[in-house]
């Protein structure tokens, strides 16, 4: 990718309110949890969804105040001035553990509703694929002009 | 020829027994040529048939082809578009050029996966679409780990070759096609263009045509090519074609005659062709026996990271700049060209100055097979300018050269391979001295045609009329890659906006995107 700034705040905030909440919607129920007896999977379900779409939300507002920006700046010491695919799968690390600290943070915690770590790693690992994955092909069917735009939608 | 029916073929005053009679009749006279605006009644006067289409795209070449792509998506029929073109393919020229400066069907270009000009979207990208032919996920896992884990994947040339085929019969490219040479376009003092096409009748008889459009593409390509001054001097003074060639034109026969006897030569250039050259020499080596020392003559050497500030620094060694691809990738939807945008005149050509200069892509195979040949002592690289270039007395060639940080010095060699790729001045051309001199075109910070930020050429518009220009042509304006396949679509897609905001076409929008894709997919016509 070849983002200008804003274009990384457009796509980032169009993503995530689009393949981000849907991939949510999806992944949710399937996430592994630490069930006390007698509370079904389907119990939880609500809190579960708390859980996941704040994580989604984080990962918006923190990508928009910190993320964005500081990749921004790194991308100022290649030549190229390009974001290559490799980095945007990788940043995934470095934002989930931050976001899962945040949500530890201000809540609500994973761990009250009985979401492991790695239930949480599922969720924020499927999201950010299915983000990855649509930002690395169909979207450029969907917006004709958005390759050739920095990733700006407006 | 595409079928000029009586609907669309108007011929005013054509007096069909006159003109067999009188030779001169039908063809342009000085007084036409002379004046910059015509008039229906003047080519009517003159017998010169007159073929009515909204649209002429002047070239046929690929940035024709990609023009029509778009516009054929966009809702125009067949019937409205007329591609004027000596060619027979619309990747005729590109594959000439192509094989003799050694990409052959098989080998790849310098391309990134997703400018695939046969597929408006970039998607499937060729990677994908190669890893689903030869069922393996190679491709793939190049594409997501370049330029970090290793080079940039680029297609193979036969691959665009059959996509620009599948695309071409899907959208009937081939009925909007007329074959002949474009001599002129001129403005139409009723608004729009005429552009004159010289058709072949056959028997050495030509005829004389004129497109009356309301708009005009021109996409001709490159003007020519333009040698060295110095080799230029040599081959015209000492009328040798042999010893002395450049690397765009065929010269088959210097790696035939190097695979037959031990022999120097001197290859000029730090391009991706001279890379290519140096490939097929060190190729011919290793795979059939040739004995051929190689001498590379660099004007701007390279042997670090390069530019102006630690923002703004391109990779280096051994003589060459590295790049993936003609310009830095943000050219074509980044920060580049985002900063070209907005730039004029003298800001904008410091810009193409920084960015600028010759380059080629850092491919392990190559540097590998370099770094072979200066332990083995058969590859090494001078540095210097070329003062002169001349004839030895045993026939080979000399060259005299002022050394960049030394003193001067000679080199011998048996053949010169100029692979430095300059291109003539738009002049050159025909129809673009024409249109300099007669239409009021002008010219850009780089000296090339001045164009608008959606492609129109500046200063040409005839009332309603609008006349676009893409590709080398336009190198200098405010979008850098004009000449690649993704910057042929850059342009068609901002000539297609333009025009769908004249009313001329449909703006292609989310929905018709998705549902043209899926057709492209299917590969139903359109």
């Amino acid at each position: 990718m070849t983002p200008t700034f804003f274009g990384r705040i457009q796509t980032r905030i169009v993503m995530i309110l689009t393949v981000g909440v849907l991939a949510t919607l999806v992944i949710t129920p399937f996430i592994p949890m630490d069930r006390a007896p007698g509370v079904s999977h389907l119990d939880a379900l609500p809190e579960s969804y708390a859980i996941t779409y704040s994580a989604l939300a984080i990962v918006l507002v923190l990508g928009v105040v910190l993320w964005e920006p500081l990749y921004h700046f790194l991308q100022q010491f290649r030549w190229e001035k390009d974001w290559p695919a490799l980095f945007g799968l990788l940043t995934g690390i470095n934002e989930g553990i931050l976001t899962y600290y945040v949500l530890m943070w201000i809540g609500p915690k994973p761990t009250d509703v009985g979401i492991p770590v790695s239930g949480f790693i599922i969720d924020f690992a499927f999201v950010w694929l299915a983000i990855f994955v649509f930002v690395n092909g169909p979207m450029r069917v969907v917006t004709l002009r958005w390759r050739f735009r920095g990733g700006r939608l407006l | 020829m595409r079928a000029m029916s009586d609907k669309t073929i108007h011929v005013d005053s054509f007096d069909a027994r006159r003109y067999t009679d009188e030779v001169a009749l039908g063809d342009l006279t000085d007084e036409l040529i002379s004046t910059d605006v015509w008039t229906d009644q003047m080519l009517a006067a003159r017998g010169i048939p007159v073929v009515d289409v909204p649209l002429v795209t002047v070239g046929g070449g690929i940035g024709s082809f990609v023009l029509a792509d778009y516009l054929r998506i966009a809702g125009m029929p067949t019937s409205s578009i007329a591609v004027l073109s000596v060619l027979d393919r619309p990747w005729q020229t590109y594959q000439y050029l192509t094989q003799v400066s050694q990409i052959p069907a098989g080998e790849r270009l310098r391309s990134d996966s997703a400018s695939t000009p046969g597929n408006i979207w970039g998607f499937p990208s060729y990677a994908f679409r190669e890893a689903a032919t030869e069922k393996t996920l190679a491709p793939i896992w190049n594409v997501l780990t370049e330029p970090i884990l290793c080079d940039y994947w680029t297609p193979k040339a036969g691959q665009v070759f059959a996509e620009l085929q599948r695309e071409a019969d899907r959208i009937g490219w081939w009925r909007m096609v007329v074959n002949g040479q474009v001599r002129m376009t001129r403005r139409r003092a009723e608004g729009g263009y005429f552009t004159i096409l010289t058709t072949s009748e056959g028997r050495g008889r030509s005829r004389r045509i004129a497109y009356r459009s309301t708009y005009v593409h021109l996409a001709v390509g490159y003007p020519g090519l333009r040698f060295l001054p110095d080799l230029q001097k040599y081959r015209q003074k000492y009328q040798d074609y042999a010893r002395v060639v450049n690397a765009y034109e065929p010269h088959e026969q210097v790696y035939e005659e190097l695979r037959r006897r031990p022999g120097t030569v001197v290859v000029r250039g730090g391009g991706i062709v001279a890379s290519r050259v140096l490939q097929r020499l060190v190729d011919d080596r290793d795979n059939h026996g040739a004995q051929t020392d190689i001498v590379h003559l660099f004007r701007t050497y390279y042997d670090k990271a390069h530019g102006p500030n630690i923002f703004m620094r391109r990779k280096g060694g051994n003589g060459w700049a590295y790049q993936g691809f003609n310009w830095p990738k943000s050219a074509w939807g980044g920060q580049v060209r985002a900063s070209l945008e907005s730039l004029e005149g003298a800001d904008r050509k410091a810009v193409y100055d920084v960015l600028g200069g010759t380059n080629t892509p850092h491919r392990k195979l190559w540097i590998r097979q370099l770094k072979r040949g200066r332990r083995e002592g058969w590859y090494r690289t001078v540095v210097g300018t070329v003062t002169e270039v001349r004839p030895t007395d045993d026939g080979r060639v000399m060259t005299m050269i002022r050394g960049s940080e030394g003193p001067d010095f000679e080199q011998q060699s048996d053949f010169i391979i100029d692979a430095t790729g300059l291109e003539a001045d738009i002049r050159e051309h025909r129809v673009m001295a024409d249109l300099l001199d007669h239409s009021g075109a002008g010219r850009n910070p780089l000296g090339r045609l001045d164009v608008e930020r959606t492609f129109e050429v500046r200063g040409t518009r005839s009332a309603s009329g609008r006349m676009y220009a893409s590709g080398s042509a336009t190198l200098g304006g405010y979008f850098a890659g004009v000449d690649t396949f993704l910057g042929l679509q850059y342009a068609a897609l901002h000539i297609a906006d333009d025009l769908a905001r004249t009313g001329f076409c449909n703006r292609i929008g989310t929905r018709a995107s998705i549902r043209h894709w899926w057709k492209w997919m299917r590969n139903e016509s359109i």
